[in-house]
């Protein structure tokens, strides 16, 4: 089951810019929250530091404090502790290229230390089946590598990776924009069922997607959140003139 | 990524609505002088401006569609949009109330001419002082004028109500002009139903500029 996120006093920085300022948020389990902000406002940099990728830039450093549940993932825990709890996936699909369909899935798995046959089958399949691909690449599993896929199935066999190691947070940092509507519109729904296990943040620059698949989001601007509502009172009918500015277009 | 077309599209969106809105506001002001004078050539006017009235409303109609299916607008300008299709469909409801108005105007004015206890022109000068208001609130996006409007719909109600006793008892006391009374009720009541109407422009006006919605007296 997904857990919520409590961001308390989250400042973070690229070298000497600040580019997140005092972020204070709730994050509920088991929901959809989508992020949303022109280019550079922060957004990605926030969901960088849900599992601590932030820290891996060289000049990338964070204070505050990030709940996952009840664990501070800053404190309490290692990053590849948090990575297996937070998994994520990019804008762009990164299936391992040389590897079948079948160790991409098992990668996260193998790594944690999982060698039992049987197992790793189930959980493949499992996470194949969660992610929407079982039924398209089940007779290709070994034979075919992930590169060998579509764009949209590449999108859908990285969610699959992340879900086989069973974390509690998916994250998404544009998950659908590299791909074609119809592609697109599986994600989405691949999204919509997955809440229900996971809780899961998509950093997102469309904001009609934002509006179809979250059930609250967050506007970011010059690093600071702006805004954080239901998705439908942040459509309708915004509280922060910037908020509407932004998403009515009047800049951006 | 300003919208700069999309909002100029939304202005002309806003330009169409407001001639639509002058030509629904002139035929109740035509139809209630034809009932003042007696002059059928205004009713002949006020008969041909509803085809325009409704080739405007078409018009609007799917220029907002266009835009909603083609420009997914958010927040203010969707609350605009979602208004500029009621407050066109009220305004198209307008000028068939003025077209009923001069239809009766027709009717009393092959029957004897009578003295009738109502007083139609305030009552449209008020039902015309509320369509006038409601759409000044409409074009300075001002809440505030817009609310006025509401307050001002009971006094039409009154004077209908006013109408409706003084009439009837005209009726019963002098049931050889009940045909007249009748029209003069029908034209009380369209008046009436066009203060309704001015009421839900101001209604939708304060949706669009408070996304706040006020209808059947709820306070947002």
């Amino acid at each position: 089951m997904g857990v919520g996120i409590e961001v308390s006093e989250l400042n973070a920085w690229y070298g000497s810019n600040h580019t997140l300022q005092n972020i204070n948020l709730r994050i509920p389990a088991n929901h959809a929250t989508a992020l949303i902000g022109p280019s550079g406002c922060g957004k990605s940099t926030f969901v960088r530091c849900l599992n601590r990728m932030h820290e891996t830039n060289p000049v990338g450093r964070v204070t505050g404090s990030v709940l996952i549940g009840q664990l501070d993932i800053y404190t309490q825990a290692s990053p590849v502790e948090i990575r297996r709890r937070v998994g994520m996936v990019f804008q762009r699909p990164n299936p391992f290229p040389t590897m079948s369909i079948y160790d991409n899935v098992a990668s996260g798995l193998r790594l944690n230390g999982y060698r039992n046959r049987v197992v790793l089958d189930e959980v493949v399949q499992r996470s194949l089946e969660q992610a929407a691909l079982w039924e398209e690449v089940k007779d290709d599993l070994k034979k075919k590598s992930g590169a060998s896929l579509s764009g949209g199935q590449q999108q859908r066999l990285c969610i699959a990776r992340a879900l086989a190691v069973d974390p509690e947070v998916m994250l998404m940092d544009e998950p659908a924009s590299a791909l074609d509507p119809v592609s697109t519109a599986k994600i989405e729904d691949l999204i919509f069922q997955l809440k229900s296990q996971y809780t899961i943040v998509i950093v997102t620059h469309n904001m009609q997607q934002a509006a179809r698949v979250a059930e609250n989001t967050g506007f970011f601007l010059n690093g600071r959140l702006v805004e954080f509502d239901a998705t439908h009172k942040i459509f309708t009918n915004p509280r922060d003139k910037r908020t509407e500015d932004y998403i009515t277009g009047r800049f951006g | 990524m300003t919208r700069i077309r999309f909002h100029r599209q939304l202005d002309d969106l806003k330009e169409r609505l407001l001639v639509m809105a002058g030509m629904a506001e002139q035929a109740i002001q035509r139809a209630v002088e034809a009932y003042r004078v007696r002059d059928l050539s205004l009713c002949d006017l006020v008969a041909r401006s509803e085809a325009s009235i409704n080739s405007f409303e078409r018009e609007i109609d799917q220029m907002a569609l266009d835009l909603l299916a083609m420009e997914q607008p958010m927040a203010i300008d969707l609350r605009f949009i979602l208004a500029v299709i009621k407050i066109n469909a009220d305004l198209e409801r307008v000028g068939d109330q003025a077209v009923s108005i001069s239809e009766r105007v027709r009717d009393l004015h092959a029957l004897p001419a009578v003295e009738l206890p109502v007083d139609i022109p305030r009552m449209a000068a008020l039902a015309s002082s509320m369509v006038r208001r409601a759409l000044q609130g409409f074009i300075e996006a001002d809440a505030e004028v817009a609310q006025s409007v509401l307050a001002m719909d009971d006094s039409v109600d009154k004077l209908n109500d006013a109408a409706f006793f003084s009439l009837s008892a005209m009726i019963q006391e002098q049931p050889l002009y009940a045909p007249q009374a009748l029209h003069a009720l029908l034209i009380a009541r369209n008046l009436e139903r066009v203060g309704d109407h001015a009421t839900n422009v101001a209604e939708d006006v304060i949706f669009w500029v408070r996304g706040a919605d006020v209808r059947h007296h709820l306070s947002a």
